[in-house]
């Protein structure tokens, strides 16, 4: 069943392996959602998060893809139910008027989001969560009229006790 | 701690690996590099006429030898010129290290004279790469290259070096072991899929062995001759894999795939039980996938656990090297196997290898290529290995020619690169100078490598390139006969050039070939000669290589 997966990858802290994984992406056909990169406590490090969409083999052949990359230290298939997930969005709202200002900011209130930025014309709002809470924020924010968007892509941790460490 | 230029230290590191030869051509890039191998007594450099030459000498000579082959050249157009090489080992998983120049580390980035990203132009056809930017550096990445190039599954690494890092003097220090926390190949099976395989293969009536390229590289051709007749099962090859078993065994079928034998293609749709090793079920051997021995359980044993369901399901996957599994399952089979459960299977197996012969004996004028094979077959001998080019000339060698011992026979497989044999040839000869080395090539193919002719004079290596000579991109040619309405689109070469002349340009020897009862005198002739040797044989454009499976289509319904 095609489905959206989530990757954790620890790899080598070295120029160029953002392209080596990338490139693997793109000559093996596979789609990546998201990918996001980022040190970890190690500075030999670095830690990734990949969302992937395919069924079961796909995800299969990307895992085995990843862990064939010499810089590739370890791959983890996150079950989303017993991890955190999340991302940052920063969503410039159109707010001519005060009703829509008013509104807006209840809006992101509700969604636990914060005005990070105020000018005659628009809002800006810093808003974190999963994917799917994203998404209902910006189509709320479809209404009022959005003039710029970024999103950070998704990172992920395990609850629990659970750690994605070094294979020793 | 010695000091010495990155250049040097480059040689001293490859030399502790064993390297006696490279295979290149120079450039300003890598000036410093050359400059440091004139003064070396012990490195060979052979000069080639152009960088696709040296990639795949270095591949055939890793081929030939299982040790890994070095190529070198020069920044931008050396680099891009090696990277059909490359590829080709890439494909091929053969273990090439090649070494570009690069510019000089403060000109990177800058669109200087010759620079290119070589790094990213290897980056999907190597195994891995590195670019030296700390001169300091360099034993622990020819090092780590080594490693990888080498273990698991072997591949080339590519190594780019700035100009400025040949030249640095650096403290020389070889003992540092690198660190790869990331690689760490998987060589031992685990023994409880080893225990689930053993239990299904001594279940079966109807088994059969596919052994891949990677029976070669594991040096598991012994093992595999012990395991197929412990079983009593019939072994088939893909065509990487030919070499692998001896193609004379009672139980040896052949290669199986597309222009495979018929006995093989039937076995295996045939069969109860599947025993891949080291292949990677490539559309070429497999036909239509979903029928692809359809009716059996398939084991598959390869050292790269991502080929293992990548294109075929599996029924019990080990991973590890071949030589390892294949003795524990050996181990394994002694306590449980019952001998006897394969006779009729066997039987059956003999044969649709009396129904399936394939004709040989043909006396037209002009020849027939499938002549050619016969006459070949009786001279190769344990000390002869068969090159080829690609296409049809391929293809009737990987059909008809029989080989028994493994690294025999040495082809472009999964890139089909024309212009491979007669380099993988050179390489080959350098590394096994006692063999008598003869590339099988197609007219087209030989046009696109012919000036290292000049090498092969030169450095006095004698090797005998066989052309099937049918004035024609043959194979092309045969898919539009055959799927095309005869439309023989760009496929004709013409009369120009005559390879005799040619080759006698060169200062190497040749002749032409034009009737059946000549080809053994002349191949004769060119072995006794030892010297670099052109068989210019004229065959019949018209001949298809057949049976094959059609694109597409299933392995048990070949075609002619
Ligand atoms: C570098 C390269 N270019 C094009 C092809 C496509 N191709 C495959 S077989 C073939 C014909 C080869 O002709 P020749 O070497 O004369 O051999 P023949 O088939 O006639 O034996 C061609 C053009 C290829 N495999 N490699």
């Amino acid at each position: 069943m095609e489905r959206e997966h989530v990757l954790v990858a620890l790899v080598e802290n070295k120029p160029g392996v953002m392209q080596r994984i990338s490139g693997m992406f793109a000559k093996r056909g596979f789609n990546i959602e998201t990918i996001t990169v980022g040190p970890t406590e190690s500075q030999e490090l670095s830690r990734m998060t990949l969302v992937v969409k395919g069924d079961e083999r796909v995800l299969e052949q990307v895992q085995k893809q990843l862990n064939k990359l010499v810089e590739v230290i370890k791959v983890s298939d996150v079950d989303p139910n017993e991890s955190v997930i999340r991302e940052l969005c920063l969503i410039k709202v159109h707010t001519p008027d005060q009703h829509a200002r008013a509104q807006v900011v209840q809006y992101a209130h509700i969604f636990r989001a914060h005005v990070v930025d105020v000018s005659p014309e628009s809002l800006m709002i810093e808003l974190t969560g999963d994917s799917d809470k994203i998404n209902a924020f910006i189509e709320l924010m479809r209404g009022f009229g959005i003039k710029e968007l970024a999103r950070t892509g998704t990172t992920a941790m395990q609850r629990g006790a659970k750690i994605i460490e070094p294979k020793k | 701690m010695v000091k010495m230029t990155g250049g040097k230290a480059i040689l001293e590191s490859l030399k502790r690996h064993g390297v006696k030869v490279i295979f290149g051509l120079p450039g300003g890039a890598i000036l410093p590099l050359y400059d440091d191998i004139y003064k070396d007594k012990d490195i060979r450099h052979i000069l080639v006429r152009h960088e696709q030459v040296a990639a795949h000498a270095s591949d055939g000579f890793a081929r030939a030898s299982g040790k890994p082959g070095i190529c070198m050249a020069t920044s931008g157009p050396g680099a891009t010129n090696l990277t059909t090489g490359i590829a080709n080992a890439y494909m091929d998983s053969s273990p090439v290290i090649a070494f570009t120049g690069q510019v000089a580390r403060p000109l990177i980035g800058n669109d200087a004279f010759q620079e290119t990203d070589a790094c990213g132009i290897t980056l999907p056809i190597t195994k891995h790469n590195f670019k030296i930017m700390k001169t300091k550096e360099i034993p622990q990445i020819i090092k780590m290259a080594f490693k990888i190039a080498t273990t698991g599954r072997p591949g080339p690494v590519h190594i780019d070096l700035p100009r400025d890092v040949q030249s640095e003097e650096t403290d020389f220090d070889f003992e540092a072991e690198p660190e790869m926390p990331g690689y760490k190949p998987t060589i031992e099976g685990h023994p409880l899929q080893i225990k689930r395989a053993a239990e299904i293969i001594s279940e079966a009536e109807r088994p059969i062995v596919l052994a891949g390229g990677g029976v070669i590289h594991s040096n598991a051709s012994p093992e595999l001759s012990v395991f197929a007749e412990m079983l009593g099962s019939p072994v088939t090859t893909t065509f990487m894999g030919k070499s692998s078993f001896p193609e004379n065994h009672p139980l040896a079928l052949g290669t199986i795939g597309m222009h495979g034998k018929k006995a093989a293609n039937k076995a295996v749709t045939e069969s109860d039980v599947l025993i891949a090793i080291g292949c990677r079920f490539s559309d070429r051997s497999t036909g239509n996938v979903q029928y692809f021995a359809q009716n059996a359980k398939i084991i598959h044993i390869d050292i790269d656990p991502a080929e293992i369901g990548k294109n075929i399901k599996i029924f019990v996957p080990i991973v590890g090297d071949a030589k390892r599994v294949l003795k524990s399952l050996i181990e394994r089979l002694k306590e449980i196997y019952k001998k006897g459960k394969t006779t009729a299977w066997v039987e059956k197996i003999n044969q649709f290898k009396k129904e399936f012969q394939p004709k040989m004996d043909y006396d037209e004028i002009p020849i027939k290529p499938q002549r050619v094979m016969k006459e070949l077959n009786s001279i190769i001998d344990s000390n002869t290995i068969i090159t080829t080019e690609v296409g049809q000339n391929q293809m009737w060698a990987g059909h008809f020619l029989e080989v028994h011992h493994p690294r025999q026979f040495i082809s472009s497989g999964g890139l089909g690169t024309m212009g491979f044999g007669f380099p993988a040839a050179i390489g080959a000869k350098v590394a096994r100078p006692e063999a008598t080395v003869i590339d099988v090539a197609g007219d087209g193919s030989f046009l696109m490598v012919e000036q290292d002719l000049a090498t092969c004079v030169l450095e006095k290596i004698p090797v005998i390139v066989l052309i099937l000579d049918n004035r024609r991109l043959g194979m092309v040619s045969q898919w539009q006969e055959l799927f095309y309405g005869g439309r023989l689109s760009a496929t004709l070469l013409g009369e120009s050039p005559d390879f005799v002349k040619l080759t006698e340009a060169y200062g190497a020897k040749a002749e032409y070939v034009t009737r059946p009862n000549e080809i053994r005198p002349a191949l004769e002739r060119a072995i006794k000669s030892n010297e670099p040797y052109v068989l210019d044989v004229i065959v019949d454009p018209k001949e298809h290589v057949l049976p094959m499976v059609p694109p597409g289509g299933r392995l048990d319904q070949m075609i002619g």
